[in-house]
């Protein structure tokens, strides 16, 4: 199924999906040497982002944030890609600092989010102001 | 989103490639908030230069090679390294050294070596109505509140884009409506001014006024703006608060209906005095009685006024049991009290200055085995978890009372 989104930054990705229910704080939220989530409160503590398209309703949090994706991605355990149902500047900022310095692209879009679950197979392009997703249930 | 014929400039490289970059970040960062376009700033205060990790360094040093100067007169904020008194450093050399650079690649954007915490202490200090660019928690509350000056929460990255561009977007705390109050605050009780009691307000009001503007009416007048300081600081720790008016105090409330802008609260919430008790209660991880290892003070940086009261205070108490007692200053502050010599003969009572940094976000206490005590909300809230100290709040007079007996004392009552 594909949908139109939003890019806030471009790139493509082909990956599972990681589906959060609440928001995730990237700062206090991953450990950025592994990609894991490491904060208790959160319902899918313990759960990987590295490689994944992660899916969330939108950012949270502290502004630190955007130098833990950008850490993230520069050490290869960030997302592959990023889907929010509303836009988030500071995410978009740290994808933006990390293809600007490191060469690695983490698209970030904005749709709809229903529907999609944890292991879809999971396709994020943007590009010259258009963007869409592709997602397919692997049961 | 709407840019200018300079914007656009800037972003397609008229101005340098470092520029470019900042620019690029600036109008991505604006597109997702739903600014309509940018606007001018006058200053900014960068809370960069404290070293996270290689992603920081390298985007600095990016800006760096490209060219890029800050557009607007931009103060720094603490560092991890005392620069001053590297003697005090518990960090490996190899730490250290990037985390120098980071400090010394600001500068080479043109930015003041202000490192400090407390720029509205300086004479970068912003006027009412200036439209600004600031990173740290306690200075964009002081900034909006006590001031009366613009600005968003601008935090990593960002807030180097606009200093680089001169510009921020048009969005927020920038705007007249977003600062209108929301959420009414009603102290009981007629509490005194004490330090302890703008810390609690603070601390109560972070943790309830969520993203809300708060108002907060009954507050006596404070002694002076640096309670207004600790205020900000704690409600910034224990929430996210930005901007908060005190009627008849901060310079956008002179009355209630002023700080509302004509419009009614979403929600009233009263602060009763058994509310303060139990915040302060909460705040201590130590009971009374347990000995002490050091006293923390100046998270914000010590003021001026905050050194008149404390010296005299400490001198009186002299205090002999080699408990240190830190104190984090701006150095502009450190060095108008040394011309005025008004520090010497203070070292036999353990007074141990820290400048460019906070001995909570950094290696120089030398114990953390025990309880420590602070007059800062601030530095009670994160120090626990950040070092794993123990920690105990109280008043300054409190915190002398303590280095003298060398255990937990309270003379302020709540």
């Amino acid at each position: 199924m594909t949908r139109d989104a939003q890019p806030y930054a471009d790139g493509g990705a082909e990956a599972p999906a990681l589906v959060l229910s609440v928001p995730l704080s990237l700062w206090g939220g991953i450990d950025v040497e592994t990609g894991r989530i490491i904060d208790r409160s959160h319902p899918d503590a313990g759960a990987c982002v590295a490689g994944r398209v992660l899916v969330m309703p939108t950012g949270r949090g502290s502004s630190s944030s955007s130098a833990v994706l950008a850490e993230a991605l520069r050490l290869g355990t960030g997302p592959v890609a990023i889907v929010l149902g509303a836009a988030d500047p500071i995410l978009t900022v740290g994808a933006l600092v990390a293809e600007t310095l490191y060469g690695v692209r983490c698209p970030i879009v904005v749709c709809a989010i229903d529907g999609i679950a944890t292991g879809d197979r999971m396709r994020v392009s943007a590009a010259n102001g258009r963007a869409s997703i592709v997602h397919s249930s692997t049961v | 989103m709407r840019l200018t014929p300079v914007d656009t400039r800037m972003l397609n490289g008229a101005e340098g490639e470092g520029a470019a970059f900042a620019m690029r970040l600036l109008t991505s960062f604006a597109k997702a908030l739903g600014a309509p376009s940018l606007l001018d700033i006058t200053r900014a205060h960068i809370d960069g230069c404290l070293y996270h990790g290689v992603a920081s360094l390298d985007f600095v040093e990016r800006l760096v090679s490209g060219g890029a100067r800050v557009r607007v007169p931009t103060t720094l904020n603490v560092g991890a390294i005392d620069l001053i008194h590297p003697e005090l450093m518990r960090m490996p050399a190899a730490e250290q050294t990037p985390a120098r650079r980071l400090m010394l690649a600001h500068q080479e954007l043109g930015c003041e070596p202000s490192f400090t915490c407390a720029p509205y202490q300086t004479r970068f200090r912003p006027a009412f109505g200036e439209q600004v660019a600031w990173g740290e928690s306690n200075a964009i509350v002081f900034a909006n509140s006590v001031i009366g000056a613009r600005t968003n929460r601008y935090g990593d990255f960002i807030d180097l884009c606009c200093a680089v561009t001169g510009r921020a977007p048009a969005w927020g705390l920038h705007l007249d409506e977003p600062r209108r109050g929301r959420v009414l605050f009603r102290l009981t009780g007629s509490p005194e001014p004490t330090e302890s009691l703008f810390v609690a307000v603070g601390l109560f009001v972070g943790e309830r006024t969520g993203e809300r503007v708060p108002v907060i009416d009954g507050l006596p007048p404070p002694r002076s703006e640096d309670q207004l300081k600790a205020l900000g600081a704690a409600a910034a720790s224990s929430g996210s608060v930005g901007l908060f008016h005190a009627v008849g105090i901060t310079p956008e409330a002179p009355t209630l209906r002023d700080a509302f802008g004509g419009a009614a609260p979403e929600e009233t919430i009263e602060i009763r005095p058994s509310d303060v008790r139990d915040v302060l209660r909460r705040l201590s991880t130590a009971p009374d009685g347990e000995p002490i290892t050091a006293v923390c003070l100046g998270t914000p940086h010590f003021s001026r006024d905050e050194w008149e009261r404390f010296l005299p205070l400490l001198r009186a108490a002299a205090p002999r049991r080699g408990i240190p007692i830190y104190v984090n200053t701006g150095r502009a502050t450190l060095r108008a009290l040394e011309s005025a010599g008004a520090l010497d003969g203070l070292d036999a009572f353990g007074l141990r200055i820290v400048t460019d940094t906070c001995t909570y976000l950094t290696p120089i206490l030398e114990r953390l085995d025990g309880v420590v005590v602070t007059n800062s909300g601030k530095w009670a809230h994160y120090a626990p978890g950040n070092l794993g100290v123990r920690v105990a709040f109280g008043d300054l007079e409190d915190c002398l009372a303590s280095a003298v007996a060398g255990r937990i004392e309270r003379v302020v009552a709540w």
